[in-house]
């Protein structure tokens, strides 16, 4: 490395070998048009997910635009409080911000009448019997403690029901598992139908099982 | 090269504020005005990019759901660059000159309302040096018409003239933020916001979102009668560090506007991003403009300065004169980072 001259008045300064510059922004955020609305409803211990159009996907919770459609979704529609489990992760680590005991289940939950699951706790069972395909249901604070917020819901508990063997990815008509790949390969053409242009989706169903 | 065109353009009317939607819901509207202007679907686009930046929204990946805008289902081709849409516009060009699709769709958007803007803005600057001060883009700006001022290169009466100029054109811009009509002896007597500046210098701050649909050759000739062709394109970056610039020149539009050949012919129109009145006057030096040019005709970011979005709308607005007839030959520029660091130039053109 060559040598460093510093002017005369830094030569006997000790050197700056790291800098800490912590910083700190605040923001206010909005949560849009759709979002209020599906926070509304959970004022009033409802779950209500949104479509484009009568036909196409039901989110919950919304966002504000169907990606299938690249529209807004203006129709409201209650789903049950009752889902199954598409998926799910067992936490064994505490992390910073989290007040939940461990290990606990944080679970995606396709609600009956709903596209899109949602992720929720699933509580009221030990984590290592937790399942996919389990049937759960939303278990509500005390009403004078509801607020427009998912976490309105505590968590969600087995139903008792027998187990969905069909369960499939939202929006999907195939069996879990594969995320959006099938077999190997990339969504494609040949196995997603395009919902706007109805092209598509000739190979969906080979080979699954 | 291969000939590509700007086919359509629409965008949001600027606000200070849009409270009730979020990003993907404000900007909606935006690509479905696009897109319904040519008669195109998203199926009908070979390639998706975008522009827009998680500092302002506050909040990670926010890109990822305003991409929902679009329909990306099933999978899309598609991009996003951390960076105003006129960024995003020249990766979907040099898509287009690949020649596997002939058509683009670009959008970018903000929402500067939730932070602090000149705050937020603070964290492009030199993390170790500079970002530490909390030195806000007003402030920065205010050293650089400081220095312009000094140099003896401008005037605070020209500074006003631009302001006074820039206002009066948004008139006539349904989509303006800040239009009126005040001379600029008027102006100068306002006290100052940050010395130089008053605030008539300096932009709005700005809520909204803008598309551009591009397309090549004769798949742009069939949709519209009158292409804008990118004749020339550009962008040049000058180094982080304030210190080490000429705070009174342009040299990275300089070479930016060269390399997309400003000079090759009559600028009818330009469309400059500037978001401070002073930057205006070094941009049309740096560009070579003379007065045979309408400058922001628009009324440029003065008139309405949706962070990473204001870049794109300059290419639209020229295009938009193309299209109609008013301009031939016009030259839009982008720019971003403190004062100028980072500049984007295109030149458009008509067909006879």
């Amino acid at each position: 490395m060559p040598e460093i001259q510093l002017p005369a008045s830094l030569r006997d300064v000790e050197p700056v070998r790291s800098v800490r510059t912590p910083a700190q922004l605040d923001y206010t955020f909005t949560a849009g048009d759709a979002t209020s609305r599906f926070l509304r409803g959970i004022t009033q211990k409802k779950i209500i997910g949104q479509q484009a159009t009568p036909q196409s996907k039901v989110y919950v919770p919304p966002r504000g635009a169907d990606p299938e459609l690249g529209a807004a979704t203006p129709i409201e529609v209650e789903v049950a409080q009752v889902g199954t489990v598409t998926s799910f992760c067992v936490v064994n680590l505490q992390f910073y911000g989290s007040g939940m005991e461990i290990p606990y289940t944080s679970a995606l939950i396709l609600l009956d009448g709903a596209d899109l699951s949602i992720m929720h706790l699933i509580q009221e069972i030990p984590a290592d019997q937790v399942r996919i395909g389990m049937r759960v249901e939303a278990v509500w604070r005390d009403d004078a403690d509801i607020e427009p917020t998912l976490e309105s819901i505590k968590w969600f508990r087995p139903t008792g029901e027998p187990d969905d063997v069909n369960v499939r990815i939202p929006g999907e008509k195939r069996g879990t598992g594969l995320g959006s790949w099938v077999g190997g390969v990339a969504p494609t053409e040949l196995v997603v139908r395009n919902p706007r242009t109805g092209v598509g989706g000739t190979e969906a169903d080979g080979g699954e099982g | 090269m291969r000939d590509i065109a700007i086919i359509s353009f629409d965008q949001t009317p600027a606000r200070r504020s849009v409270p009730e939607l979020n990003e993907v819901e404000m900007l909606m509207p935006a690509i479905h005005g696009a897109l319904a202007k040519v008669d195109m679907t998203i199926d009908d686009i070979g390639f998706t990019c975008s522009g827009s930046t998680d500092y302002l929204a506050g909040t990670a990946f926010s890109f990822v759901s305003t991409l929902d805008g679009v329909g990306p289902w099933p999978p899309i081709q598609e991009s996003h660059v951390e960076m105003d849409g006129a960024w995003a516009l020249y990766e979907a060009w040099v898509k287009l000159q690949l020649g596997e699709i002939d058509t683009a769709l670009v959008y970018a958007y903000a929402k500067s309302s939730p932070g602090d803007l000149p705050m937020v803005l603070t964290r492009q600057l030199d993390p170790i040096t500079v970002a530490p001060l909390w030195a806000d883009s007003v402030s920065l700006a205010a050293l650089q018409a400081r220095a312009l001022l000094d140099a003896g290169k401008a005037t605070e009466a020209d500074l006003a003239e631009v302001a006074a100029r820039s206002r009066r054109s948004a008139l006539d811009n349904p989509n303006a933020q800040l239009a009126w009509d005040r001379p600029a002896d008027d102006l100068l007597a306002d006290g100052y916001h940050i010395a130089p500046l008053r605030k008539s210098d300096c932009p709005p701050i700005t809520d909204g979102a803008a598309c551009v649909i591009l397309a090549a050759g004769d798949v742009a000739r069939s949709k519209v009668s009158r292409p804008a062709w990118i004749r020339g394109i550009d962008h040049r970056v000058e180094p982080i560090h304030l210190g080490l610039r000429d705070l009174t020149v342009s040299e990275s539009t300089r070479i930016a506007g060269e390399k997309a050949g400003v000079a090759g012919g009559e600028v009818d129109v330009a469309e400059l991003h500037a978001p401070f009145s002073h930057q205006e006057l070094i941009l049309r030096e740096a560009l070579g403009l003379g007065d045979g040019t309408a400058i922001n005709p628009s009324g440029g970011a003065l008139a309405a300065n949706p962070m990473m979005t204001a870049g794109l709308i300059r290419i639209g607005e020229v295009a938009s004169r193309i299209w109609s007839g008013e301009a031939n030959r016009g030259v839009a520029h982008a720019t971003s980072g403190p004062c100028l660091q980072q500049n984007l130039v295109c030149v458009l053109e008509g067909e006879n």
